[in-house]
């Protein structure tokens, strides 16, 4: 097992990636903060699936938007684990629109849990993982935050972002020995892209090299790798999980 | 006034590698005992645990000198 003893938060973790990642970091040996913003029953199935693995893990409600509330579920974190060796900064929405039609409040709600979000998570494990002198931060981007996408501009935005925030933590932490990477996912079945009309479907799929949509465990592979002393040398990179949609 | 000097400057020493000599209260963290940001940050984190308490962001931004911490420790105990 590649993360034995390890102790780790995932945000947004009830659901899609998010709980895929959870399970991941999970079955290599890994304890589990599961953060959920409103899905408690979800969350709680999530900790039932890891502990059913012999792992440790407890389900937290937060807003990540929230600085309060982000700095009150690390402080738990660290008191439940004793440390904290992994952040996953995953949790987000979409609320998609022409840039036309879009109101302020879509704009601003995207940004601040998908894009604020990271920064609050992030900031406040440092502490913990500087003390340590280790530890994993791994962003979950999109690989539109690369390409861009009509109708998504805050989510493009945010997830954009992210990849900015992603090279400047790494270069701030880096000499503590704190890496921080981001995973840019392509179309992922999920419950987020369940939502997308079948017309899109169909107009995605032709554009994936390796011809299918991807699993939420694809993305789990990537986020354990990162997790672990595989990636060691790496740091301040954006990894596209996509099928080949982007090069 | 003394001992907290003390417990100060072994923090200093140990995390800034610089000779006790070097640390007087007029020396500033960044231009005379080489701290970057990053060690500033570092050295108001392990002054928190140390004297068990906390210093706002905003509080921390003003300890620049030995003697800027001293004080600070000082006032709030």
């Amino acid at each position: 097992m590649k993360l034995e003893g390890k102790a780790a938060l995932v945000t947004g973790a009830s659901r899609g990636i998010g709980r895929e990642i959870a399970l991941g970091l999970a079955k290599q040996g890994a304890d589990i903060a599961v953060n959920y913003s409103g899905s408690e029953a979800r969350a709680n199935e999530v900790v039932d699936e890891i502990k059913a693995l012999g792992r440790n893990a407890f389900a937290i409600q937060c807003d990540v938007s929230s600085s309060d509330s982000v700095a009150n579920m690390v402080k738990e974190t660290v008191e439940k684990f004793g440390k904290l060796d992994i952040l996953v900064n995953n949790a987000g929405i979409t609320k998609d629109n022409l840039l036309m039609r879009m109101k302020e409040d879509e704009w601003d709600d995207v940004i601040n849990i998908n894009l604020k979000g990271v920064f609050l998570c992030t900031k406040a494990v440092t502490r913990q993982m500087m003390k340590q002198r280790s530890g994993r931060i791994i962003n979950i981007s999109s690989i539109v935050g690369v390409s861009g996408n009509p109708g998504q501009a805050n989510y493009v935005a945010a997830k954009s972002g992210v990849i900015g925030l992603t090279k400047t933590s790494a270069k701030e932490l880096a000499s503590r020995g704190i890496t921080v990477n981001a995973i840019a996912p392509g179309f992922i079945t999920t419950d987020m892209t369940d939502k997308l009309n079948e017309e899109v479907r169909e107009q995605m799929l032709k554009q994936i090299p390796l011809a299918r949509f991807g699993d939420p465990a694809d993305i789990a592979n990537v986020a354990v790798f990162l997790a672990s002393d595989d990636s060691r040398y790496m740091t301040g990179q954006t990894l596209h999980v996509d099928g080949g949609m982007v090069m | 006034m003394a001992e907290v000097l003390e417990r100060v400057t072994k923090i200093i020493v140990d995390r800034l590698g610089v000779e006790e000599s070097e640390v007087k209260l007029e020396a500033s963290f960044k231009d005379d005992l080489g701290a970057d940001s990053l060690d500033v940050v570092e050295l108001v984190m392990e002054l928190e645990d140390e004297f068990d308490m906390e210093i706002s962001d905003d509080d921390a931004e003003k300890i620049a000198t030995v003697g800027d911490a001293v004080n600070y420790i000082k006032a709030s105990q």
